[in-house]
């Protein structure tokens, strides 16, 4: 029972609930209390140890459920005369060596499970990772549990005239065994690793290139919009109540007296009461040239979802001129907020100098000290005057500039590319062209670039 | 047979069911389960609901059962240390400075140089951090409870992350370490509850340390036993009525879907009117019990005929 449990938790991870070693040693500890009689108290009692969320407990009673359901096999029943008589004596003799052969006959469906259980443990099934082992799968379950001797057995008995109707039986169960074992294979396949390759494609997503020719797949699209969001709630968790106190404000008469103690009741250290949260304020200017527009979206979307984390979020859009996309982004929601940002801008000539242009001019207020203002871009300005004056003006106002740009370290400065004379006037600036680093680099932002 | 349930509520999952039902409280297999494996595990439980759903009821009727003293510890934003575990008495401990100063004169006087004068110091009893002066909080009072009591950390969800990885302690080993006197082991664990309200996602060292327990709104059948239980003289039909109307309440699109303890309240409040059978009138006089929310009042009003003959 011991391997049964690890193998149920094994389906369990699998199916994306999270159990460690400690988790694993209350399983048993729970298995022990309440016994394996009672089906329902068994599975209320491991749903308790095992699941910590409402979402993990539906997916622990579908696994639950998957897992310790054994289907019913069905054979096709013996004949009514072969309960009638006996088998003849050269029947007997034909499979006398085969245990299989002769469940299978007499239509022993438990029997027949017990095996295929026991094949399956040294077949190795539980061991599936990947749709493509099915059939493979199937086959040596087949081999484990005897098929060759049963094949072996209906090619000679089709050999002998009065073996012919037996073989015929033997026949047909044997098709109704590989159509059973298909189904065991499947259902494990269903338990252990239908979850794990979801996980190794949003895996792969996370690294998928986010300007890659041809744009990204739709089906891709929507998935990776969620992965956003999951990563951006992750990070909102981790830093919406982070709190740091200040230096004014009411005063702390317990622990100002605390302190005092050591000082003979003089109150040398003075303490406040006032906390306040961390909430960095971003002012985010996107490229949403072809080239780029792909990772505008995404750093949009992750920023938009950071909501509780960020104070103050001003997102501004540029392709030949500057646009504030607030409004739109609030309309439209993120989603469809690039196409709709595109209709409104045209499509002009990436123009960088004149962005800068636009934004100092009317949006410069909009950046004190407190703010932290994040370029994307590719720095590729179609060789018009890049205006460093100006950014050189954003660098000095904000907190910290950061430029991150889709394309890989390597091309920067080259062609019209004048990415290196900006970085010069950034705080960071990093290559980002998948999710992944995109995460990361959001979450340097949220713990490193932000007042304190 | 009920002699012998009566004995002991823990000795199976069926018998805690009863035990729980005799103090007034009708749960469902899966709550029973969880608390039986809580006992008989020792580990602390998470219970998660939506508000009203009788979390906190919970506590108060396995407190009620087992015979044990209830040690609610509420927690807010900025709940910290000197709140939830111990705190100095201070007034006291600076009447005590004061004490020494003045006898110190007396108790040295006859040293005869600086000393002996400190050895004397040191051979005093330091009693500036001693148990005399420790004030006792909600989790500290829990631990010292010698025979047992339940534990009630409310709504912990509320609490900073901070605390949480500091209640770490006291849930896993039953322990607290308090810098100035040492490790503080409880000699009988209590029993633990939390409750979330899912305000933010708890951390997964704590959740670790849990069993954790959901409790989901109630089938209608067992509202109706609820309702009959917690409001005793209540008619059968109007239970009847009531919960249905309740449940298809909570399959519309409501800022906030009426809860158990909503219902409860309801059927209290038609008792005091002397409803024996839900009326439309009496419904739209009453509907601001079972719903907090304008907009949802509003939206049910024009409807309420209809969900009374819905069923």
């Amino acid at each position: 029972m011991q391997h049964t449990l690890g193998a149920f938790l094994r389906a369990l991870r699998a199916s994306d609930v999270r159990v460690s070693p400690a988790e694993a040693i209350d399983a048993a500890r729970t298995a022990a209390a309440v016994g394996y009689a009672d089906r329902q108290l068994f599975k209320d009692a491991l749903c308790a140890t095992l699941a910590k969320s409402a979402d993990e407990v539906i997916r622990f009673d579908e696994t639950f459920e998957t897992f310790f359901t054994r289907d019913q096999i069905t054979l096709p029943p013996p004949p009514e005369e072969s309960i009638a008589q006996p088998q003849t004596e050269s029947e007997q003799a034909a499979i006398a060596d085969s245990a299989l052969a002769q469940m299978l006959l007499q239509g022993d469906a438990s029997a027949v499970a017990q095996a295929m259980e026991a094949a399956a443990e040294r077949a190795g099934v539980a061991e599936i990772r990947l749709s493509t082992q099915r059939s493979r799968l199937t086959r040596r379950l087949l081999d484990e549990m005897g098929l060759a001797e049963i094949e072996q057995i209906i090619a000679n008995a089709r050999k002998l005239p009065e073996l012919a109707g037996m073989a015929e039986r033997l026949d047909a169960a044997r098709k109704a065994l590989a159509g059973e074992a298909q189904r065991y294979v499947e259902r494990q396949h269903e338990l252990y690793a239908s979850g794990s390759g979801k996980a190794l494609r949003e895996e792969m997503l996370a690294k998928k290139a986010l300007n890659a020719d041809g744009g990204i797949d739709p089906v891709d699209l929507a998935m990776m919009q969620a992965l956003v969001k999951r990563m951006a709630k992750r990070l909102a968790d981790r830093y919406s109540r982070r709190r740091h106190t200040a230096n004014r404000g009411h005063l702390d008469v317990r622990k100002t007296l605390r302190k005092s103690m050591a000082h003979g009741g003089v109150p040398f250290e003075i303490e406040w009461k006032i906390k306040k949260v961390d909430k960095p304020s971003i002012v985010a200017i996107c490229d949403v040239s072809k080239s780029v527009a792909a990772a505008a979206q995404f750093l949009l979307t992750f920023l938009y979802s950071l909501n509780d984390v960020v104070d103050h979020l001003d997102a501004y859009a540029f392709s030949g001129r500057l646009i504030p996309v607030n409004a739109i982004l609030d309309d439209n929601g993120v989603e469809g907020a690039i196409l709709k940002v595109l209709q409104t801008i045209g499509f002009q000539q990436t123009d960088y100098g004149k962005a800068l242009e636009d934004f100092c001019e009317n949006h410069l207020a909009g950046v004190d000290r407190h703010t932290t203002v994040i370029f994307l871009g590719d720095g590729r300005s179609n060789f018009a005057d890049p205006r460093l004056d100006l950014m050189h003006l954003i660098q000095q106002r904000a907190r910290a500039v950061i430029w991150l740009n889709p394309e890989p370290v390597s091309y920067w400065g080259q062609g019209d590319s004048v990415m290196h004379r900006y970085e010069r006037f950034t705080h960071v600036a990093k290559s980002c062209n998948t999710l992944g680093q995109l995460e990361r680099i959001i979450e340097d932002v949220l713990r490193t670039y932000v007042p304190h | 047979m009920a002699a012998g349930i009566a004995a002991n509520p823990f000795s199976s999952v069926d018998a805690l069911v009863e035990g729980l039902g005799r103090v007034g409280y009708i749960a469902s297999r899966r709550i029973a389960t969880a608390l039986y494996m809580a006992v008989h595990l020792q580990k602390p439980i998470l219970v998660e609901g939506s508000a009203g759903v009788g979390k906190t009821e919970l506590a108060l009727s396995t407190a009620r059962l087992l015979g044990h003293p209830l040690i609610r510890m509420q927690c807010y934003e900025g709940l910290d240390e000197s709140k939830a575990l111990y705190e100095w008495k201070y007034g006291k401990q600076l009447l005590y400075t004061q004490i020494l100063k003045d006898r110190m004169g007396a108790a040295l006087a006859d040293a005869p140089d600086m000393d002996a004068a400190m050895d004397r110091l040191h051979g005093m009893g330091d009693l500036f951090f001693s148990e005399p002066f420790l004030e006792p909080r909600p989790l500290m009072q829990a631990l010292r409870q010698d025979d047992g009591c339940v534990l009630l950390i409310d709504e912990i969800d509320k609490s900073d992350e901070a605390f949480e990885a500091f209640l770490l302690e006291v849930l896993s080993a039953y322990q607290v370490s308090v810098p100035e006197l040492g490790v503080i082991v409880a000699k009988t664990p209590p029993l633990v509850f939390l409750t979330s309200n899912n305000v933010r996602d708890l951390g997964d060292a704590l959740k670790r340390r849990c069993l954790h327990l959901h409790i989901p709104l109630p089938e209608a059948s067992l509202e109706e036993r609820i309702v009959a239980t917690r409001v005793p003289g209540i008619e059968q039909s109007l239970t009847h009525q009531l919960v249905a109307f309740v449940q298809s309440l909570r399959t519309l699109d409501l800022r906030k879907a009426p809860s158990i303890s909503e219902t409860v309240d309801w059927a209290r409040a038609l008792i005091l009117l002397h409803a024996d059978s839900l009326e439309p009138a009496m419904v739209r006089d009453t509907l601001n019990v079972i719903l907090k929310f304008e907009q949802d009042i509003t939206a049910v009003e024009p409807q309420i005929v209809e969900l009374l003959h819905r069923r």
